[in-house]
């Protein structure tokens, strides 16, 4: 697909990046204050979904893309079972068990799991939301060839 | 003690799709493994924690979150003796059918897809059949029906297309009226947990919305198991989609989440009223005369096989219906037991000849390359074993006896007469027999037509996969007519039953009390 | 009362565009029209009047919070309405380019 004019570009260069670090901002205070995987996830895909339109891509570029995004969707809830699992086998015998130390509540680091399942959780999301946008544009592109 | 395999049942097949859309991308033969792997696994436990875990129900809770004050908090996941039937049913289903698509599906592309949706879509059953709480039910009914409804549009042609579209737009509306009764639930019980809202509504407090949550989640769970008015998108769903997969929808899926659903919530959740169960009860006979009506005049296999789903869901609901009148008066618990026991035994049945059936549809679309009867005759000859595992189908969904179909129809019909249901005992009996007469065109046109212009010998038999699942599920059909033995009704099917029956069983042994 | 009331006038339109559109698009935006009013309705029951975000506020113990069981509910149907849509999107691409239409009057292969 064909990018946009050069005004978009330039304020999409400018707002990406920042719209970017809200993202993982969210993610990452995902256990302290509203928001967490999902919001902070789609604010993430967000930021990518705005730099294809401004900038375009053609159609190879787009299925290299969605194959990437894919695999990262498919590891990053491969790790989430995986952290799911770790509680039955650490001893406790339970699925999603909290078996890590809770901390102090209010502190970034603390709630034992919570920060990791939000984080992948986040890179699911961002990832499956991205995925879903370029399946959507290569129909398009596949119908216009 | 809670059973440590229990999460598995869900995990199991998560973690196989997933690892199945990686791994498939450099190994193209990864995929049909990986999914043989995971359905035989879980056909392992689900085996054995029917054999072990006996009438014993076992409760896990995620996070060990333990109850306070007798309410339960986090989220359960409880394995009785009806869904432990419901999970032996799915783990076995599947497994035939992955069985089965190692040989058929080797004609589509994109085979890592199709097996990462079908473990997803095992998966949600699983997670549907074993969950508490009802919006964890929701939950995992999308997930099944996410994947089920991208299965039903694997071929990418005109007629797969609209047949999802259907199916998604109904499948959508449902999801939305259970979502707007889970609302109302929640509204007048503050609560999720199945047990919970039956000791939240039993105690009579604030009742105003029991009747509207009540029609609303039958209608949503009746349009996910095509009850007749809700019918529409079914035949098209299951005639469309690849045929292992219409195997587990006709088999499985309308049964976990639809048929099993509106059983363990209409019992477990709800007090048993009169009223509702009259309503059950009137659907189910809807479904299971017009059903067989509308199968008579088909002449696409899968189409006819579909409409035959509808009526044969028909039999377990009104049978289950029955059972509820009787219990709601209070009046000869030991018929409701039997037309209970009736239902579920049906149930079990018709996973095994549906879909078997369906698999034997598929091979001759595999061989013939039609689904029309009109266009084949004299199969019998080039497909000896399609033809001999379909005549046991056959004659078991017609009921006749040494075959399961026989004596689950039999356990329904001696129900009805001794609740005195006169009128739906001599219902069941016709559609019986027009079953039968569906199912004679069937094999003739197919199999036995001797037509000379019909005739065709370069018909070759399908491949060894193939048949290995048919013939399989064809033992099944004769084994499952062992469990009207009393020795073996009692340890198989009671539990299940004892469970639907008891009032308190279910909730006790999630509260702790 | 009335906002709920209005929660189920938004459903029943959602209905009534499902029913009587003939656009598949026009269906699907029906269709999220039904699933937001529900997730508004879920909204809607969790509140509580003058309730704060339900953020644990160690210094002030009586505080009054909204109910967040609902919210975490109305985020997981989010997701799940999420992937339906998406779903129902790429089935009508894919329809729009068989068919070459969206009109569901054209759409009747399949009947019997």
């Amino acid at each position: 697909m064909k990018g946009m004019t050069v005004i978009v570009k330039k304020t999409t260069q400018l707002i990406a990046g920042i719209v970017f670090l809200y993202g993982i901002y969210i993610i990452l205070h995902g256990h302290l204050t509203p928001g967490g995987g999902f919001a902070g996830g789609v604010i993430v895909a967000g930021s990518f979904i705005l730099l294809i339109l401004a900038y375009g891509s053609d159609f190879l570029n787009l299925v290299k893309e969605e194959r990437g995004s894919t695999t990262y969707e498919n590891l990053a809830i491969l790790v989430f079972l995986f952290l799911a699992l770790t509680g039955m086998v650490a001893g406790v015998g339970i699925f999603f068990a909290n078996w890590l130390p809770h901390g102090t509540p209010g502190e970034l680091v603390s709630a034992g799991f919570l920060p990791l399942y939000n984080i992948f959780v986040g890179i699911e999301v961002a990832a499956s939301i991205l995925t879903i946008f370029l399946a959507l544009i290569i129909f398009k592109e596949e119908v216009l060839k | 003690m809670m059973n440590p395999l229990i999460p598995l049942f869900v995990a199991v097949p998560l973690a196989g799709a997933f690892l199945t859309m990686i791994l498939g991308r450099f190994i193209t033969a990864i995929p049909r493994y990986m999914a043989l792997a995971v359905l035989l696994f879980l056909a392992f436990i689900s085996f054995w924690s029917l054999v072990v875990g006996g009438d014993g129900s076992s409760v896990y809770t995620l996070g060990g979150w333990e109850p306070v004050d007798g309410v339960p908090i986090g989220l359960y996941l409880v394995h009785d003796g009806f869904s432990a039937l419901l999970l032996c049913l799915i783990s076995l289903v599947g497994l035939l059918s992955v069985t089965y698509s190692v040989s058929y599906m080797a004609r589509y592309t994109s085979e890592n897809y199709f097996y990462s949706l079908f473990c997803l879509m095992i998966a949600g059953m699983n997670g549907v059949v074993l969950s508490g709480d009802i919006f964890n039910i929701y939950v995992f009914l999308e997930i099944s029906a996410i994947s089920s409804y991208a299965l039903v549009a694997f071929g990418v042609e005109k007629n797969e297309l609209e047949a999802t579209l259907k199916y998604q737009i109904l499948g959508v509306v449902a999801s939305f009226m259970i979502l707007f009764a889970i609302g109302f639930i929640y509204w007048s019980a503050k609560t999720l947990n199945i047990a919970d809202i039956r000791t939240v509504f039993s105690a009579g407090h604030d009742n105003r919305y029991y009747l509207l949550i009540q029609l609303l989640l039958l209608t949503g769970f009746g349009l996910k198991a095509a009850m007749i008015p809700f019918h529409a998108w079914l035949p098209d769903a299951h005639s469309s989609a690849p045929s292992p997969i219409s195997a587990m929808l006709s088999g499985v899926l309308i049964k976990a989440v639809g048929i099993y659903v509106i059983i363990r919530l209409f019992f477990n959740m709800f007090e048993v009223t009169e009223g509702m169960s009259i309503v059950i009860t009137t659907l189910g006979a809807l479904s299971m005369a017009v059903g067989v009506f509308l199968a008579i005049g088909q002449w696409d296999i899968k189409r006819l096989l579909a409409y035959h789903s509808i009526s044969q869901m028909g039999y377990v609901v009104m049978s289950v219906g029955i059972g509820m009148i009787l219990m709601a008066r209070g009046i000869r618990s030991e018929v409701a037991a039997l037309a209970i026991t009736g239902g579920i035994f049906h149930m079990l049945n018709h996973a095994a000849f549906k879909g078997l059936l369906f698999l034997n549809a598929g091979a001759i679309e595999y061989s013939v390359g039609t689904r029309d009867l009109r266009e084949m005759g004299g199969l019998a000859k080039g497909m000896p074993v399609t033809s001999a595992t379909s005549l046991v189908a056959s004659l078991s969904i017609s009921g006749i006896p040494p075959f399961n179909g026989f004596f689950s129809k039999l356990i329904i019909i001696v129900a009805a007469v001794m609740g005195r249901f006169y009128f739906l005992a001599l219902l069941a009996v016709i559609v019986s027999i027009i079953t039968l007469a569906s199912f004679m065109k069937f094999q003739r046109y197919a199999f036995y037509n001797i037509d000379p212009g019909k005739i065709r010998n370069d018909i070759k038999e399908v491949p060894a996969p193939m048949l290995l699942s048919m013939i399989t599920l064809a033992v099944v059909c004769l084994l499952l007519s062992l469990l009207a033995l009393p020795g073996l009704r009692e340890t198989v099917l009671s539990p299940a039953t004892d469970i639907l029956m008891d009032q308190l069983k279910y909730s006790s042994q999630i509260t702790g009390m | 009362m009335t906002v709920y009331w209005l929660c189920f006038i938004l459903f029943l339109v959602g209905l009534y565009g499902v029913i009587t559109r003939r656009n598949l698009i026009k269906i699907a935006i029906s269709l999220s029209v039904m699933e937001f009013s529900c997730f508004l309705f879920l909204a809607l029951i969790g509140y509580t009047e003058g309730g704060a975000a339900p953020i644990v506020d160690t210094a002030d113990p009586v505080k009054i919070y909204v109910d967040p069981l609902p919210q975490a509910m109305v985020l997981t149907a989010i997701v799940i309405g999420l992937a339906t849509t998406a779903m129902l999107m790429a089935v009508i691409i894919r329809i729009y380019r068989k068919y070459g239409t969206f009109d569901i009057r054209e759409i009747n292969n399949l009947r019997g």
